[in-house]
């Protein structure tokens, strides 16, 4: 049952997704990007548990590497959109 | 309440915050609060993962997240607008290459943690995680590598390139079958990885630098759609959900990427199969050219100026010196107004945000169909490092490579100036019919350059 449930987040997320993207303007596709790179970092949070748990060495070392990359995409994702976005101007406020 | 009561109800909380914070990118005054909250969602998130009893040490994560967000941090303050391409390229490879180790390190802990649901289902997804995140690790390194010149940016196609991709699928779904069925061989394992990796290579080698716009946009997609499945693997419905997000972005911009070029998807990704087309109509003419000098005489009267940005002007670094002249007509009561088409540049938005760099207010940025039909009112257009974008050979000439795809009709306009740096085929190897135009005039040279050689001559 839990798949089928699995399942469905997925159909839902996806329509939702689909519906919030299609709105943002073409004037901001690249800290859409940018903004996207850092929200994929959300493996991180997976990335935690296979890290900190008690497992084999191996699942430590490729835990403590998801989480690094992950959190290169998080922070640095955050950060150059957020400069990025800061770049942008009315005419009035000139 | 239980902590995984409590984890997941903060999970909720994140994913709302997300959700919100795309909505509020939406338009570009609410775009920076939006990522704001996004980023709240993601500290939420994080914060509360830590709490998960499964998690016994904290050194290994401390140590990780130490180097991860410090580099990150570098990265984000260090790196030139104009490199953006590059940049969401190499962090679309990351997010890649988190998920299949993420992937990997789930199916290496599998015996210790017997997980409680269907097992097949896991090895499935996980599966579909090393397949899409080695696709996406391997071919956003080569888009980087292409975009940052550190790889020759031509499409590298050699005989045998089709056959080798289709063994290349038809091996994955023999190992993939051999890996769920036979979960406790670590031989397919290795051979997934392997095959996933090396057709991200051949996959993306094949594509020459102008479509780099869909290559980017695709496996911005990807890089979600592998933090998805990794979500479905580990059972862990946030990593589902936002994954999805990103990956309906990314699929979304490919789609607008593809129209924008009248290209299909398969089109763009299979180009480095297809035969080289051969030019049916040879365009002469004779160039006109035009010094810096004469231009400053017919923008001086000009009452409404276009501006046409492509990846030349990228290259030239040549946007505050845009914007400089851009004042400069201003003050000399001329409207100026830029036209960005969807796949100038090197990926979606490029030239927006170049200009927004420059200090050029959006509201003076418009889309193709807006400025289409007033072109004739514009009394000068100058089209700075951009070729195909501006080429009425996609109008005019059905032998052309790239005959129906919607363009900035520049040529409509009263003058049109064109800076390059030297008169040759441009970046696509197509003739422009615009350059022989009557009311066209090539104003030759370092685009960078030409524009300060008009700025001084405003200044005399």
């Amino acid at each position: 049952m839990e798949t089928i449930y699995l399942l469905f987040i997925v159909l839902l997320a996806a329509f939702l997704g689909f519906e919030l993207i299609r709105k943002v303007p073409a004037t901001l596709h690249t800290p859409l990007m940018s903004g996207s790179n850092a929200i994929s970092g959300i493996t991180l949070v997976g990335a935690l548990v296979s890290s900190g748990s008690d497992n084999s060495m191996l699942t430590t070392i490729l835990g403590t590497a998801a989480v690094t990359l992950a959190s290169i995409n998080v922070v640095g994702g955050y950060l150059v959109t957020d400069r990025m976005l800061g770049m942008f101007k009315k005419k009035d406020n000139n | 309440m239980t902590i995984e009561t409590l984890i997941n109800l903060a999970y909720v909380l994140a994913a709302g915050l997300f959700i919100f914070g795309l909505k509020l990118l939406s338009h570009p005054s609410t775009a920076r609060k939006g990522n704001f909250v996004s980023a709240v969602g993601m500290f939420v998130a994080v914060m509360v993962t830590l709490l998960d009893q499964q998690i016994i040490s904290y050194n290994y994560i401390i140590v990780g997240v130490l180097i991860g967000g410090l580099y990150g941090a570098w990265k984000a303050r260090s790196v030139q607008m104009t490199q953006m391409p590059e940049m969401v390229s190499l962090f679309n490879g990351f997010g890649g290459a988190a998920s299949l180790l993420l992937g990997w390190a789930t199916v290496s802990s599998m015996d210790a943690s017997a997980s409680g649901y269907n097992q097949a289902f896991v090895f499935i997804t996980v599966l579909l995680t090393l397949l899409i995140g080695g696709i996406t690790f391997s071919g956003s390194v080569v888009a980087w590598g292409k975009l940052s010149g550190k790889l020759s940016s031509k499409a590298f196609i050699f005989t045998g390139l089709r056959e080798l991709s289709i063994l290349h699928l038809l091996a994955m779904a023999a190992v993939g079958y051999l890996f769920v069925t036979q979960p406790s061989n670590e031989v397919w394992l290795y051979c997934i990885i392997a095959l996933g990796l090396s057709f991200g290579l051949w996959a993306t080698i094949s594509i020459g630098g102008a479509d780099m716009p869909v290559v980017i946009a695709l496996l911005n997609s990807y890089s979600g759609i592998a933090a998805s499945a990794a979500g479905l693997a580990v059972g862990n419905t946030i990593l589902i959900v936002t994954g999805l997000l990103v990956g309906a972005s990314g699929l979304i911009l490919t789609n607008i990427m593809c129209k924008a070029m009248n290209r299909s998807l398969m089109n763009v990704l299979l180009s480095g199969f297809a035969k080289p087309i051969e030019q049916g109509e040879v365009i002469t003419g004779e160039i006109k050219v035009l010094s810096p000098q004469d231009a400053f005489y017919v923008l001086e009267a000009a009452q409404a100026v276009l501006v046409v940005p492509g990846y030349g002007m990228a290259v030239a670094q040549a946007q505050h010196a845009v914007r400089e002249l851009h004042t400069l007509l201003e003050e000399n009561g001329c409207t100026v107004d830029y036209a960005i088409h969807a796949v100038a540049g090197r990926m979606p938005g490029h030239m927006n945000v170049l200009l927004a760099e420059a200090d050029v207010p959006y509201d003076q940025l418009y889309e193709m169909d807006d400025v289409n039909p007033r072109m004739e009112n514009y009394d000068v257009v100058i089209v700075i490092g951009a070729n195909d974008v501006v080429n009425p050979a996609a109008k005019e000439m059905k032998g052309s490579p790239i005959y129906g795809m919607p363009v900035i009709e520049a040529h409509r306009a009263k003058t049109v100036f064109v800076l390059k740096r030297s008169a040759n085929a441009g970046f696509a190897g197509v003739d422009n019919p615009l350059f022989f135009k009557d009311n066209t005039r090539m104003i030759l040279g370092d685009a960078k350059e030409t524009i300060n050689g008009l700025i001084r001559e405003f200044g005399d």
